[in-house]
């Protein structure tokens, strides 16, 4: 009876043990100190391990495809924090090409709406879209749902995360949000300094610093380094004649306005601009300080001189960009709990 | 002849119980709404080619699907019962008559006037995804589907078809395409296209809905007064509307589709 009473006493240790080790490296969702309170909606869907493995694996799962080639990893490379590295639009299935730059996929706890146009207001969402898009993975939901019931690891996976095996678009759409929301990007040279945890400026740094915040900070206000708004910053139509944020509401103020991206690790996620024009973090500053068009949206903050755009000397420009790079965060890109397993 | 007799005195044993029974208002009992698409006095039938809008256009329909949503009736003192919610969304589509009936639950009585959306509220447009299931699922494909995912919204009524007006596309068909939505938008205000319609149901007959019978309110939808209601539309003049702003224009068109054909109360 005591042996009994014994080995029962030391499995349960032993399980214990297991799962102890299980729980002590997911941490869950963790909002940085000095970021603002997230806005995604956590009390519809609570951060758990099994969800965000099981997202992590959606995410780079080609089987999303209408032919099982393209995951979402396809496009949003960790490398390129989660952008298409190199490319100004992407390529999806087939080839077909796309009309927008991939943006990074980082910091989504705290945005209110999703893609160039923020015609998307609930990531839970927004899988939707580059699922059924024909230029993306041109498939249907329904499909999807059908190769995960019948793909030997999904229901299990499905059960261990949502307590049964039943895999549909709900559960789906609440997993792939749970490994997008963890993707946290806060722990560049620029957090260390702001928050005094022992790096410091070089004075090229500070001095970009400065000028960034009386120049740029407007629109890519800090620390997320963008408001969220959207905005014509005067690059003019692009060859598509994208007209931006006015195709989601028909109001004419929007007309070509695009969301202010975040300008966190931008050594990652050239080109840069919704459709990529620009290759180089010079050529933007170049557009900012003597390439600003008058467009009729063009935003006030680049209106407040009699010449529009941002007077900024070739010094000026390359001390700005030299504060960027701080914004830089390769704990980021070198996260293996985001990586393909 | 006994056989049959007997058989109809079986039917009848139903009612016999209720007969001499006042019906209770809090006792739930099935209304059906049976959306028959016509255009003017004819059947409307996919792929037939030959049906003519106020333009003089000719055109032939290869989809049409809509929701229906937010149903109410109202008795003639005025008292108004709402289907709650989550039991009132229905897609109908031409291709599938079986989803041509919207059977929801009400209590027994009398009632004089239905009131329905066409499309979806705007709440249900903004609402989590776990209140997105059945009809609402924004799983449709980009073909048949009646969900915009690049705006998140609803496509409330969508109608394709060929018509010698339209302009040539770039797969070689002479194809108008009709996809209106707009529920009012989530961060910014765009376009409403959601449209009540309320019927009076006391020229054609009130639903007389009990809990051992049927009532059946039998209604056209006439695609005629899509193309001329409030305003004409020509295939000629727009083929292709879609988020945009002619889009109302159709969208205001919706509420005289609706005709009360007749009501079918049944005593079993």
């Amino acid at each position: 009876m005591s042996r009994k009473v014994l080995m029962m006493g030391i499995l349960l240790v032993a399980g214990a043990a297991c799962a102890k080790q299980l729980i002590s490296t997911f941490t869950g969702f963790q909002p940085p100190a000095h970021f603002p309170a997230p806005v995604y909606h956590f009390n519809t869907n609570h951060i758990t391990q099994a969800k965000f493995e099981l997202g992590r694996k959606l995410f780079y799962e080609p089987r999303l495809s209408r032919d099982n080639s393209i995951s979402c990893g396809t496009c949003h490379i960790q490398s390129a924090a989660f952008t298409h590295h190199g490319h100004d639009v992407s390529h999806g299935i087939d080839d077909r090409l796309g009309v927008r730059n991939a943006p990074p996929i980082m910091n989504l706890a705290w945005s209110r709406s999703f893609f160039w146009d923020g015609g998307v207001f609930d990531l839970d969402l927004q899988p939707v879209v580059p699922i059924t898009n024909p230029v993306e993975m041109d498939e249907k939901i329904e499909n999807v749902l059908a190769k995960l019931r019948a793909h030997p690891d999904y229901p299990r996976l499905f059960e261990r995360a949502f307590g049964s095996d039943e895999i549909n678009n709900e559960r789906m759409m609440k997993a792939l949000s749970q490994f997008m929301v963890m993707l946290v990007s806060s722990s560049s040279k620029y957090d260390s300094v702001t928050q005094n945890l022992g790096a410091g400026f070089t004075a090229g740094e500070m001095q970009g610093y400065v000028l960034f915040k009386n120049n740029c900070a407007g629109c890519h206000r800090e620390p997320l380094f963008t408001d969220y708004s959207f905005r014509d910053n005067g690059i003019g139509p692009g060859l598509n004649n994208d007209q931006g944020r006015y195709l989601i509401t028909l109001n004419e103020a929007d007309r070509y306005r695009f969301k202010v991206p975040s300008l966190r690790n931008l050594s990652f996620t050239a080109p840069y601009m919704h459709d990529g024009r620009f290759r180089t973090l010079e050529t933007v500053l170049e557009h900012y300080a003597g390439h600003v068009k008058n467009t009729p949206n063009l935003d006030p903050l680049l209106k407040r001189g009699a010449k529009p755009g941002i007077p900024l000397g070739k010094a000026e420009q390359t001390a700005i960009i030299a504060f960027l790079r701080t914004l830089d965060d390769r704990t980021f890109i070198n996260n293996k709990q985001f990586s393909e397993q | 002849m006994l056989w049959y007799t007997l058989l109809s005195v079986m039917l009848l044993s139903c009612s016999k119980s209720n007969d001499h029974q006042p019906f209770t208002d809090t006792a739930k009992a099935t209304l059906s709404i049976e959306f028959n698409n016509v255009v003017g006095t004819d059947s409307l039938v996919l792929g037939a080619g030959n049906y003519r809008n106020s333009s003089g256009e000719v055109f032939s329909v290869s989809l049409l699907q809509y929701f229906i949503s937010n149903i109410s009736v109202r008795k003639a003192d005025g008292t108004i019962f709402t289907v709650p919610q989550d039991s009132s969304y229905f897609l109908i589509k031409a291709q599938d008559p079986s989803t041509r009936f919207a059977r929801v639950s009400v209590p027994e009585g009398d009632y004089v006037a239905i009131s329905f959306l066409l499309g979806i509220d705007s709440l249900r447009n903004t609402a989590d995804i776990s209140k997105r299931t059945g009809v609402l699922e924004p799983a449709g494909d980009m073909e048949n589907g009646m969900y915009w995912g690049w705006n998140s919204g609803y496509i409330f009524f969508k109608m394709e078809g060929i018509s010698g007006q339209a302009p040539m596309d770039p797969s070689g068909q002479h194809k108008f395409r009709y996809h209106i939505g707009g529920f009012g938008g989530y961060s910014a205000p765009t376009i409403n296209n959601i449209r009540k319609v309320t019927i009076d149901l006391t020229p054609a007959g009130k639903a007389v809905v009990r809990a051992c019978g049927k009532s059946n309110v039998c209604l056209m939808v006439d695609v005629a007064r899509m193309f001329d209601g409030l305003s004409r539309v020509s295939i000629a003049s727009n083929p292709t509307v879609m988020f945009g702003a002619y889009s109302a224009s159709i969208a205001n068109n919706f509420p005289g589709m609706f005709r009360h054909s007749h009501t079918e109360n049944q005593q079993r």
